[in-house]
């Protein structure tokens, strides 16, 4: 029962990490109708320029708001000259893109910064807490993070303009045009904050997996099932998608150890606790395909 | 991301383009790479390792092709196709390590089993379009490593270990190397399966497959059956997929599950879009990419680094990332695409 | 008169002696191999997910650079040529084979992974091409009989865990043992050997967690670890993942007695990002000094290494052991082709690179030495112990061998 709290705990911490990348794809799916294979590299990278900063002796709270903007900078110049005149090109040749820059993010992460691993300080306090042997502080903090920020994405897109207009320039850009929306900044926007929630996803995970190039690379798969399940176009949805991806990936691996230990066989254990997770994520979308907490969208003839 | 992935206007293009390489120049093309271990080989101008190269790029080319079928012609995205890669690679090294079965009778067993493997995943497969599509696919790649370690398999599959196997020599005594037998046995294998390629996308089953990719819903009112035909047609792009696994493992002599990592499903995909999709000639195009490109972008990056002086070193990725953009950008539909509108410019001018 | 005479019984008698010693008389060359040059074939992941590696190409290609500027070894310059295989063992058989049918090297060496030295291994020996000292502690690179085309360099994983199973046993009290091992055949040659040093006592390993590279964190197979109740832990990890088991164990309170696999005894890559407290008393064999313990800042080998790392590799990470391991295999390499003389054969290179006794590398630990004969294809089989206190690793006990275990 013991283990089964510290799994479930452990879950959630995971799931938080997560959650972080999944709702940073779905601000790029909401804005662009994209997913963006190249997010978790970016962000990645995005954590790599905070450490330099931190590294040359800035206070982490200093550095943070310098690393969004500047990765809201970058994430805005990719969309206006990379993917600009991508537009109107059929959907994999973006893809392809896409695998481009992810190749390009990670080789020039290693080849600038090395592929050591690196200790990335938490930003929160260390502290001793009731219930802190089975979560972490900066597991809480990443967590608190987390929901932050998806309470500032949602009250963003249901109450501020820009954020409408966003989601009309998304959904339907010739009808947008027309109600005087700028499609194409929008686009770039999007690119924008996606590259700025990343920096913040990326900074959050680095403390708890530490960062390397290939820290983002094994979390993607992740991010992009919890952003599916949940609902690809709902923020919340993606957020409960990675905690839900999290803790079933342990329990997974729980429930089979105390199969072997009870009955002796070994039917799956860590070796499968992914491929497993994965068959049950993807039999639940095979029956709810809009996912948990996705809109159900009506097909038009 | 939009299910479709329609190309409908550059594939006139494309079949116009190669148009002009008449079917019986494709024939002599044919007959004149079938000629080269003699020609090539014999002089000495072909090297052993060129005529691995080249079996490579048609093995890369059958498996783009499985893919292209799929993707292109049908409208079903896949990034977990080194998952029947792996599935037909397996089968033949286990047949041949196993069962003692003589190389090219695991041709028809690898396609047998990858038909299957590819029609049940195709099944629930039905259910998920585009992104969901990705997803499951993605997780398939990602999860056959884990899966060929599993430890019930390890009776076959040799777990982490994989499996050597010994490639027969050419028979009959006849004078050619290891290398070229092979080559010729490719050739042959691929030559076969693009005809038979063709004549499927000409048929009323072709039409169906790229009416259901076009629109989905006209197709099912015009009585085609959706759902059997999606599900066929993965069973047949694993088939391509599958049965250059196999020939990958008979050239390499050894499989193993680091051999087929996910990597290896990003790089068909990338074959698949660079060469062109929908387009025979553009799987071609595709194989010779995936062959060439991390060779390229390694020596390139050498060269670099020796001519430039940098502040940092160079990785060989960056280069790769920087072609792909590149491509994308000037050949937005690959290189099929590219040298299709190319030669329309050509001739109105 | 009678000098010139003199002179000429003189050059003939030195005609002779010359004559006598066909070593030194006779060049003998094979594929690769010139007045002028010596080609030494190699590949690397310089890309992909395992590029971490990628750095001991550019150190090894570095050291010959400076062999070079000073001359070259018996006046030979030495050209490296490597290649990008991104870990993938169908692509190192493709480069391997052009590197040997096309670019005709020497020899192969220090080709990285064991899965890719595992799909080259037949092909090399079929080739009869040596395939010297490869970058990866598998026990099966020392089978001369088999293989006599084939040497690793560094300890065996067998051989080190069965040194850590004796360790266990005589030093933890009523041991139960957790052990956390990476899903392939790295973890299970480690595993396989201390199985095979706990014998009889191997039902006192309780409870065995795997994890795959692809796993985010180990922090669920800790867990489970931690309540198997287990009092001492076999960590055979790679530097990331070693670092995270670290961290979580301490963090959830889990003391056990903690024994560390070599391939992640870095102060600067696993101990440091875990933090120096959560890494008290960790145990593990090392065999190579670590170019961060503060213990080593004034042995000359290790200044001289930093010279090099200097003048050489000016970008390169100067707390990564990497390069150290580089740097020491290839200084043995060095002198294998010194030894080779004039006789710069396939044959000879095999020969030479087998009768190796008692030759000191720098960057090894002192006491460490490099053995090999034609019965035995294990350089190195010496590691020592250490354990973690403060920010240095305290070695203990003595150099401990099995050299007599491969004979």
């Amino acid at each position: 029962m013991e283990q089964l709290i510290q799994q479930i705990a452990s879950g959630i911490a995971n799931g938080a990490i997560y959650a972080c990348l999944a709702l940073a794809l779905v601000m790029i799916f909401v804005s662009t109708d994209h997913i963006n294979f190249a997010q978790g590299e970016m962000a990645m990278f995005s954590a790599f320029l905070c450490w330099q900063l931190l590294d040359w002796g800035l206070n982490f709270w200093i550095a943070l708001p310098i690393v969004v903007v500047v990765s809201f900078l970058i994430g805005l110049s990719i969309e206006r000259v990379i993917l600009r005149p991508l537009h109107g090109a059929p959907v994999l040749s973006v893809v392809v893109v896409f695998i481009g820059l992810l190749a390009i993010f990670h080789s020039l992460a290693g080849a600038i910064w090395t592929h050591t691993i690196k200790a990335f300080p938490s930003p929160f306090p260390q502290v001793a807490f009731a219930g802190s042997g089975y979560i972490g502080p900066h597991q809480l903090g990443m967590i608190a993070v987390t929901v932050g920020l998806l309470g500032a994405l949602f009250a963003f897109f249901r109450f501020t303009p820009l954020g409408l207009a966003m989601r009309a320039a998304a959904q339907n850009p010739a009808s947008a045009r027309l109600a005087g929306v700028s499609v194409d900044w929008m686009l770039a926007l999007g690119w924008g904050l996606a590259a700025a929630i990343g920096a913040v996803a990326g900074t959050m995970v680095a403390p708890a997996v530490y960062l390397e190039p290939n820290m983002m690379a094994s979390i993607l798969l992740y991010g992009f099932a919890g952003a599916l399940v949940g609902g690809i176009s709902s923020p919340g949805g993606a957020v409960a998608g990675g905690f839900i991806v999290g803790v079933l990936e342990n329990l997974v691996a729980y429930f089979g150890n105390l199969l072997e230990k009870i009955t002796g066989f070994y039917l799956i254990g860590n070796g499968e606790k992914l491929t497993v997770a994965l068959i049950i994520v993807i039999t639940v979308l095979t029956l709810k395909p809009s996912g948990l907490f996705g809109h159900v969208t009506v097909k038009r003839v | 991301m939009a299910t479709t992935v329609s190309s409908t206007g550059t594939e006139a293009g494309i079949q116009n383009v190669f148009a002009f390489i008449r079917r019986r120049w494709l024939w002599l093309l044919i007959a004149f790479l079938a000629l080269l271990p003699i020609i090539g080989g014999k002089t000495g101008y072909i090297s052993n390792f060129w005529f691995l190269q080249l079996s490579l790029m048609i093995v890369y080319a059958i498996a783009v092709l499985g893919l292209n079928l799929l993707t292109g012609f049908n409208g079903q995205i896949s990034l977990g196709h080194g998952a029947f890669f792996a599935v037909g690679a397996y089968t033949a090294a286990i047949l041949i390590d196993q069962a003692g079965w003589p190389f090219w009778a695991t041709l028809p067993m690898a396609a047998v089993t990858c038909f299957v493997a590819g029609y049940l995943f195709g099944l629930p497969a039905l259910r998920l379009e585009g992104h969901y599509l990705a997803l499951a696919t993605f997780a398939l790649a990602v999860a056959v490593p884990q899966i060929l370690k599993y430890r019930h398999f390890e009776g076959f599959t040799n777990g982490v270990q994989g499996i050597n196997i010994f490639k027969a020599d050419p028979p009959f005594g006849l004078p050619l190397s290891s290398d070229q037998w092979m080559f010729l046995v490719v050739l042959a294998v691929a030559v076969l399966m693009f005809w038979i390629a063709r004549n499927l996308l000409d048929s009323r089953t072709g039409r169906a497959m790229t009416a259901i990719r076009d629109h989905a819903m006209a197709a099912s009112t015009m009585g085609i059956n959706v759902p059997r035909y999606k599900a066929v047609v993965f069973g047949i792009s694993a088939i391509y997929t599958g049965i250059a696994g196999a020939l990958h493992a008979i050239i390499f002599e050894f499989v193993s599950p680091d051999s087929f990592r996910f990597e290896l499903s990003i790089a068909i995909l990338v074959g698949a879009v660079v060469g062109g999709i929908a387009s025979l000639p553009g799987a071609v195009i595709g194989g010779v990419f995936v062959q060439m490109i991390e060779k390229y972008a390694d020596a390139l990056t050498k060269k670099i680094s020796a001519a430039v002086h940098l502040p940092l070193e160079l990785e060989p990725w960056t280069i790769y990332g920087i072609a792909l953009i590149v491509l994308m950008y000037t050949m937005p539909t690959g290189i099929a695409g590219g040298l299709a509108a190319l030669w329309r410019r050509m001739r109105r001018s | 008169m009678k000098i010139s005479k003199l002179l000429l019984a003189g050059i003939g008698a030195l005609a002779l002696a010359l004559a006598a010693n066909p070593a030194e008389a006779q060049k003998k060359y094979d594929d690769g191999a010139s007045d002028t040059e010596i080609r030494i074939g190699n590949t690397n992941p310089y890309s992909g997910n395992a590029s971490a590696y990628g750095v001991i190409g550019k150190t090894i290609e570095a050291y010959f650079k400076m062999v070079n500027d000073k001359g070259g070894i018996n006046g030979r310059k030495i050209n490296f040529i490597t290649y990008d295989d991104g870990y993938s063992p169908p692509k190192t058989v493709e480069m391997v084979r052009k590197l040997v049918e096309e670019d005709k090297v020497l020899f192969v060496y220090q080709t990285l992974g064991t899965p890719s030295n595992t799909a080259i291994h037949k092909y090399m020996n079929g080739k009869k091409v040596p395939q010297l000292f490869v970058a990866t502690g598998a026990s099966k690179w020392g089978m001369p009989k088999e293989f006599p085309w084939t040497m690793g360099w560094q300890p065996d994983y067998v051989t080190e865990g069965i040194i850590y199973a004796k360790h266990i046993l005589a030093n933890v009290k009523d041991a139960k043992i957790a052990v956390l091992m990476q899903n392939d055949d790295y973890g299970k040659d480690y595993f396989g050997g201390f199985k095979q040093g706990l014998g009889k006592d191997a039902d006192k390993i309780v409870q065995v967690a795997t994890y795959e590279v692809t796993d985010p964190t180990v922090d669920s197979q800790i867990i489970q670890l931690k309540n198997s109740g287990a009092n001492a832990f076999f960590n055979i990890t790679t530097p990331k993942f070693a670092a995270q088991a670290i961290k979580k164990a301490h963090e959830i309170g889990w003391k056990p007695a903690h024994y560390l696999n070599n391939v992640s005894a870095s102060i600067g890559a696993v101990i440091k990002p875990a933090g120096f407290e959560a890494a008290q008393g960790v145990i593990t064999a090392q065999y190579i000094k670590d170019p961060t313990d503060g213990q080593w800042k004034t042995s000359p080998d290790i200044v001289e290494w930093t010279a090099f790392m200097d003048k050489y590799m000016p970008q390169g990470d100067k707390t990564s052991t990497f390069p150290v391991y580089a740097y020491a295999v290839t200084s043995t390499l060095a002198e294998v082709i010194k030894r080779a003389g004039d006789n710069l054969t396939r044959e000879n290179i095999m020969k030479q690179a087998a009768s190796l006794k008692g030759v000191e590398v720098p960057l090894l630990l002192p006491g460490i030495k490099i053995n090999t004969s034609p019965t035995d294809f294990y350089p190195i089989q010496a590691v020592q112990l250490s354990r973690l206190k403060g920010e240095v690793f305290e070695r203990f006990g003595d150099v401990l061998s099995n050299e007599a275990a491969s004979q």
